[in-house]
């Protein structure tokens, strides 16, 4: 009974965190300068209309209408569950939104799996001896790769598999000038290999450093010491001392980066033309399109607090420590 | 002199990467106008003797527009985490001081940010002031400011705890005297590190930022922009437009890296027998 009140309370918690960012996002979208029919329709273009004509376009792209009542407007219709129609797509946000995320979900889920399994490996590896030649070269990678941007590796990536070596396409998610229907499943996967690897290559470096710091500290310890003088294998020490001390934070840390790959998401799917959410979001903040923008802002922010939220249940419900401090208070 | 110990070898690295980012920074300064100058008589020539980065499709010489971009990137940078540490401060010690409503309120803030993809947030941010030079400003400034806080706020509960500070209270000092003369001397070191570990993450979300169009105007010479740029001739073959701007922004931002971490080590007294 105390565990389903504390998941609930921290349902309820992610659901408030994420009313309040609906509204900040709107507030910051309902300030901005940025007149949307000068960039969409140009200034040449709008000064040959009749002033009818511009009305018109006023009234689609919602010049004029007072923020608070079009933040009402758009809570209601998302209570609905109506996110809007997308103002450069014509299309609802919804339909847009949800193509989209069926091509970015595969991709980030990916590079998720891959940079938490590799980062994880590597960390142990390093931190099993702090100061080897494993350590010097995994913190070394982790360095190299926290100081360079998401969006050149996945350059440098394009430029040698794909325009040297012409072994992976150069972008998009399936081959230009087929049909939807003809796409096979090893057209969509050849066209994630690479910004699967550029996502992950760069989201290893957190995860790894985490886990060679934690291990260390393991390694380390007098119980490991002591261990050690009872005459324990190293590999028993590892695997009964160490993983089970660094499984969980890493687990934590791991869904608390859903924002990060996230983000670079955003970058890696802009490098190569791969149209999936972040692509959108690209769009449509150059193109003015509020609500598409709001309906993406939203969605992954419930991602990120649903990661977050996850880890938050999962750490409490697994250790021990957390259970028993909880039945306490 | 010869160099005895990880400290001394630590300030030799750090005099060293200070002396090589005011050298780009001056260097772009001084060639900012040269870098945008256009030659059409040498157009994407391929890296050679007398243009070591080659030049681009307007015939610039992109060695030039590098280090200008450099600079310019160093630049904002500093302004930014500057700003961003300033934040945290203030809001770090207000959530630990200031009592539980605040704490709240702040803590909410913390999560409020960190919740929205930075990315994300910056083009939401960028979009609200208008694109352009501003919004980057704004919105680096506006986004990094969390952890530091974190950092700080953590650390004055630690401080509220320790004897002086409560002494300090008995002796009837105000709340606002004890933060900033007894907690604030003690909180510097863990200020100047965050803020100098900063500029790396600063420097890479402008980079993005404006590679992905919403930063700073086309005829500036900045990293993302020539590497956006860059991204029409990638599958030319022209590799050199992007290898090299790229390459030599991720060594300014490991020279920062070394900085932080030099710092980190100088001004831990736990350290002082390395």
């Amino acid at each position: 009974m105390d565990n389903a009140k504390w998941i609930a309370g921290q349902l309820i918690r992610m659901m408030v965190l994420l009313v309040f960012v609906a509204a900040a996002v709107f507030l910051l979208l309902s300030i901005s300068p940025v007149d949307p029919l000068t960039t969409n329709v140009g200034q040449t273009a709008l000064g040959a209309m009749s002033p009818e004509q511009v009305e018109k376009l006023r009234e689609y792209w919602g010049v004029g209408v007072p923020p608070l009542s079009r933040f009402a407007g758009w809570a209601k219709d998302v209570l609905r569950g109506d996110l809007g129609v997308s103002l450069l797509y014509r299309r609802p946000v919804a339909e847009v939104i949800g193509e989209r995320f069926v091509n970015s979900v595969w991709l980030m889920a990916a590079a998720w799996l891959l940079s938490g399994a590799i980062g994880f490996l590597l960390g142990i590896l390093a931190g099993r001896k702090r100061g080897g030649l494993a350590d010097k070269l995994v913190t070394g990678y982790c360095l190299m790769t926290a100081s360079t941007p998401a969006f050149w590796i996945a350059m440098v990536l394009l430029m040698v598999f794909a325009v040297w070596l012409k072994w992976l396409p150069i972008g998009l998610a399936v081959p230009i000038g087929t049909a939807a229907a003809e796409v096979s499943l090893g057209d969509r996967v050849i066209h994630m290999i690479l910004p699967a690897l550029a996502l992950s290559l760069t989201g290893i470096s957190n995860i790894a450093l985490h886990t060679r710091e934690k291990l260390a500290e393991v390694m380390e310890s007098d119980y490991v010491l002591f261990a050690r003088a009872r005459g324990e294998s190293e590999g028993s020490i590892l695997l009964r001392h160490g993983l089970r001390n660094i499984a969980l934070p890493a687990l934590t840390l791991q869904f608390g980066s859903v924002s990060e790959i996230f983000g670079g998401s955003v970058l890696v799917e802009q490098v190569f033309s791969y149209p999936g959410l972040g692509q959108a979001a690209v769009t449509a903040g150059l193109g003015s399109d509020v609500p598409l923008l709001m309906g993406i802002t939203v969605i992954s922010a419930a991602l990120v607090f649903g990661g977050n939220t996850a880890a938050n249940i999962l750490y409490g419900l697994i250790d021990p420590r957390m259970r028993k401090g909880r039945r306490k208070s | 002199m010869k160099i005895r110990n990880r400290r001394q070898r630590m300030a030799v690295l750090m005099a060293v990467s200070l002396f090589l980012l005011v050298l780009v920074t001056a260097a772009g300064w001084a060639f900012g106008e040269t870098a945008s100058a256009t030659d059409f008589s040498r157009k994407n020539l391929a890296p050679c003797l007398s243009y070591p980065f080659g030049t681009d499709f307007m015939g610039r010489d992109m060695l030039l527009r590098t280090v200008a971009g450099l600079s310019s990137s160093i630049r904002l940078g500093i302004l930014t985490a500057a700003v961003s540490a300033v934040i945290a401060f203030i809001l770090g010690l207000a959530a630990a001081v200031l009592g539980k409503a605040a704490d709240g309120v702040i803590s909410g803030m913390i999560d409020l940010v960190m919740g929205i993809p930075h990315i994300l947030l910056l083009i939401l941010i960028s979009y609200a002031c208008g694109k352009g030079f501003w919004g980057v400003v704004v919105g680096i400034s506006l986004t990094h400011w969390t952890s530091l806080a974190r950092l700080i706020r953590g650390e004055v509960l630690q401080l509220k705890e320790s004897n002086y500070v409560k002494i300090a209270a008995r002796l009837g000092h105000g709340k606002l005297k004890v933060a900033f003369f007894h907690m604030t001397p003690h909180l510097l070191p863990q200020l100047v590190t965050g803020l100098v570990l900063m500029f790396p993450h600063a420097i890479l979300h402008e980079a993005s930022i404006t590679f992905l169009g919403f930063g700073l105007p086309p005829e500036e010479p900045a990293i993302g922009i020539i590497l956006s740029e860059s991204m029409k001739y990638l599958v030319m073959g022209k590799w050199w437009l992007a290898l090299f701007p790229g390459l030599l922004l991720a060594g300014v931002v490991l020279l920062f890296h070394f900085l932080g971490e030099g710092l980190l080590l100088l001004l831990d007294p736990e350290n002082a027998h390395r």
